[in-house]
């Protein structure tokens, strides 16, 4: 009996109470203001709305976890996008064979790769702050990429790729299966590899993580590389999505991807968290936003909810820690 | 007893501060119970206890950082208080002298002695002449000259002390309270530190001394309040007192303790380090140590004790010399080719680089051996376990779950497990570096009952220590160093506790 508590707890940890809460006020709240709310419609507009933040929030997760911060998510994303839209133009663009599909998208992940091991390079030996390198890499990549695409859409992909952005494989969203792939993928590595296990302490204390006989800069470069890659899953499927690769697309999600892993319970400072609270955390911010869409509120109005959301989590993370002290204070 | 012992140890003088009734808890462990407490203007008095006994959670309360249990009294300068606040023991002349004195080395002499009168005036202006001022004035009473526009990390530790005590003074202080000001000061250094303070004291300053130096003790002050456990043993005069008789009142037994060394000439050599130099830190060290060997190293701080440690370690390269490892040769370029060559090394900052505090006991004990609990090259939570809880059981870590914080646990506990995450990596050779920082005095002993258990099992040991008794009694032979450099030998079989000490503190 006990076990089966302790195997709960360590598959879904502390981490698990804000989104856990949150999603099951989100869900009462619109079940019982719109009836249409608890339908196969609103799941599956969340199922596709969600990988693509889901996608760049996994990206973003690995260097948090660290103690750091990638604020090139999106640009790494549209780069590796791009890299895969001039291959299939270079091959044809709309003739475009498979073949030339995989030799784009395996460009695209090494592009994307090589944007978080120059990150993670720079961060490992400079010790320079993970805000600024990351947001030059950002830079140079908008800058990179507006030069290269003159501020324009690039599109005319050949039509196989649609069902990789709008199909479904026995009722399952294609981009949903990718983003849960990735969400297992992620959640092994952080629980069961020894890189996963070394993030955790680095997070926690680098320098203590070195003396431990670590090597705590191959980890870092090795967090970032992975943390570009699964940028350019976002972008591959962005691409799809959109049908078109632009510089500037889910530009508005670099922020949310933050705030979507602290609602999932991740330290900002590093060391503690996890996927799975992350996932339900994303799952609970669209529902929100479809819930209020559903009740017939601006869009707008539903990314300032997010916020209040967020805000709201925070506060009540920090009352129930100091209840908690008080508690075992009075106990003693 | 302890009325009669008041009685005699000076007059009816009415106390400049008297603590009655100071009870602290923290998570269920009682810090002080019942402690009384009381200073008289202008007196040196000795703060004396083992470490954990209360001493700092009581200049806490002082100073107004902690807050006792209700029932507390604390009367200062006829004024009454259930609780201080930091703001006014400042306001009204407290001040504490902290071992890491808590300057800013950037900042100048003049800034870090005058910043704390100079701001929150008005105008919210800076008034460096004015600063200036104060700091050559504050200076001057100590009866020293520095050049107070120098960045304060220009000076060395022991005129930085002087200047934590003339930041004190600024603040006209009435009491002065220092935490072991002599740790890291040689000699003649400690000689004149004890000269200011007593030029303190005949000023009408009363100060407070925390020191492990009895020897200084006995000379500086003229009472010792012992506390033990969090409780008070008693308040005596020092005239008549002897370092035995303060040990016994701290530790509460008689000091039974027995050289442990042994000689270890018939086994064979695990390290043998050849005119090892990094110039700065530690030049032409020559040393061997002998499979089921325990070598102490001692010296003041800053001796080079730790950066030799380290580059035995591999996280520093040496300019010159040679380190070998059962016979070859080895040269490490990061700690883990040292740790794959079976050398282990603990650190002596337990809280920032030994542990990783925040994370579980199970994590800081395998970090350094995760491919022991590889299951199909995946980390094993089974294996794991496994391995935590036979490490837990064999050297007796108290604690309760396997996934609680490392923070969670008492010194000794960590310091265990910290031990424990080295022996899992099957070394050779382990470098304990000031194993007992932090400890109780009950925990130390454990410690080293482990330590002469590894030394027996065949490990070879260096032990590091600045406290001499340690490794006089826990070594098979004690190394001198100073400045960098091996300066004296010896056996504790054939050498006295004081000759030894003699020479280290002199």
């Amino acid at each position: 009996m006990s076990t089966i508590v302790e195997r709960v707890k360590t598959l879904f940890g502390p981490e698990m109470a804000g989104p856990g809460l949150a999603f099951l006020a989100v869900v009462l709240t619109f079940g019982i203001a719109s009836p249409q709310f608890l339908s196969v419609a609103t799941f599956g507009s969340v199922a596709f709305q969600l990988p693509e933040l889901g996608l760049l929030t996994l990206a973003m997760l690995l260097p948090i976890l660290t103690g750091g911060l990638n604020l090139a998510i999106t640009f790494t994303a549209n780069i590796a996008g791009l890299t895969l839209a001039w291959v299939l133009q270079a091959n044809g663009g709309v003739d475009a064979g498979p073949g030339a599909f995989v030799l784009g998208s395996v460009l695209a992940l090494l592009v994307g790769a090589a944007s978080g091991v120059i990150m993670g390079l720079v961060i490992a030996f400079t010790r320079a702050h993970p805000i600024l390198v990351s947001l030059s890499m950002m830079i140079f990549l908008r800058g990179l990429g507006e030069f290269l695409t003159r501020g324009g859409d690039v599109s005319g992909f050949p039509a196989f790729l649609g069902p990789l952005g709008h199909g479904s494989l026995l009722g399952v969203p294609i981009p949903l299966i990718v983003f849960i792939a990735c969400v297992f993928a992620w959640n092994l590595l952080l629980s069961r590899s020894k890189l996963g296990f070394n993030t955790y302490m680095i997070g926690s204390n680098l320098d203590a993580t070195r003396y431990s006989g670590i090597n705590t800069r191959k980890v870092i470069v090795l967090v970032y590389a992975r943390s570009g890659a699964m940028c350019a899953i976002a972008g591959i499927i962005m691409l799809a999505r959109f049908n078109s690769v632009r510089i500037g697309h889910g530009e508005s999600y670099l922020l949310i991807t933050v705030l979507a892993c602290f609602l999932g319970g991740v330290n900002p400072f590093g060391g503690f968290g996890r996927v799975i609270p992350v996932f339900v955390a994303l799952v609970v911010l669209q529902l929100l936003s479809s819930g209020l869409n559903l009740v017939g509120a601006n869009q707008h109005l539903a990314t300032a909810v997010w916020g209040l959301l967020l805000a709201g989590v925070m506060v009540l993370r920090f009352v129930a820690t100091k209840f908690k002290i008080s508690f075992v204070r009075k106990e003693t | 007893m302890f009325m009669h012992q008041l009685a005699t140890a000076g007059g009816s003088e009415k106390p400049l501060l008297s603590l009655r009734d100071i009870n602290m808890t923290f998570g269920g462990v009682r810090a002080l119970k019942n402690v009384s407490f009381d200073v008289r203007p202008g007196e040196v008095h000795c703060l004396a206890g083992e470490n954990g006994c209360g001493k700092s959670t009581l200049i806490k309360i002082i100073t107004g950082v902690y807050r006792p249990a209700d029932g507390a009294s604390i009367e200062y300068d006829g004024e009454t208080y259930s609780h201080m606040s930091p703001v006014t023991a400042q306001d009204r002349g407290i001040q504490v002298i902290w071992q890491d004195l808590a300057l800013f080395p950037e900042m100048s002499v003049a800034e870090n002695i005058a910043f704390q009168t100079v701001l929150g005036r008005w105008p919210k202006l800076v008034d460096y002449g004015r600063m200036r001022q104060i700091a050559k004035d504050a200076l001057a009473r100590l009866g020293v000259t520095l050049d107070v526009d120098l960045p304060l990390k220009e000076y060395a530790i022991a005129q930085r002390q002087i200047v934590a005590i003339a930041r004190a003074l600024v603040g006209e202080a009435r009491l002065v309270f220092m935490d072991e000001p002599t740790a890291s000061l040689t000699q003649s250094e400690t000689d004149h530190l004890l000269d200011i303070v007593r030029g303190l004291s005949a000023s009408g300053v009363a100060v407070v001394f925390v020191s492990h130096r009895l020897a200084e003790v006995l000379e500086i002050s003229s009472r010792i309040t012992v506390l033990r456990d969090g409780a008070l043993v008693g308040v005596y005069p020092a005239s008549g007192m002897t370092q035995s008789r303060i040990t016994e009142l701290m530790t509460g037994k008689t000091f039974d303790q027995r050289v442990r060394a042994k000689s270890r000439d018939d086994q064979p050599i695990v390290l043998e380090v050849k005119g090892l130099s990094r110039p700065g830190q530690f030049e032409d060290v020559s040393l061997t140590v002998r499979r089921g060997e325990t070598l102490g190293i001692t010296g003041l701080l800053g001796a080079g004790r730790t950066e030799l440690a380290l580059t035995l370690f591999g996280m520093l390269k040496p300019t010159s010399g040679t380190i070998a490892l059962e016979g070859r040769q080895v040269r490490f370029s990061s700690n883990r080719d040292a740790i794959r060559a079976g050398v282990a090394y603990l650190s002596e900052d337990r809280l920032s680089l030994g542990l990783i505090q925040p994370q579980s006991i199970a994590d800081n004990l395998v970090i350094s051996s995760l491919d022991k609990i590889l299951a199909g090259g995946l980390l094993s939570d089974e294996r794991k376990g496994g391995l935590v809880g036979r490490w837990i059981a064999d050297l007796g870590v108290k604690i309760g779950l396997q996934q609680d914080a490392i923070s969670t646990l008492s010194g000794g506990n960590q310091q265990r497990v910290a031990i424990a995450k080295w022996l899992a990596t099957d070394p050779k050779l382990l470098i304990l570096d000031a194993p007992t920082v932090g400890v109780d005095v009950g925990a130390r002993a454990g410690i080293f009952d482990i330590v002469a258990r590894l030394a027996e099992s065949g490990l070879a040991i260096i032990l590091i220590s600045d406290e001499v008794p340690e490794v006089y009694f826990n070594a098979d032979r004690v190394l001198h160093m100073a400045q960098g450099r091996i300066v004296g030998s010896y056996d504790p079989r054939a050498s006295s506790l004081a000759e030894i000490e003699g020479a280290v503190y002199a």
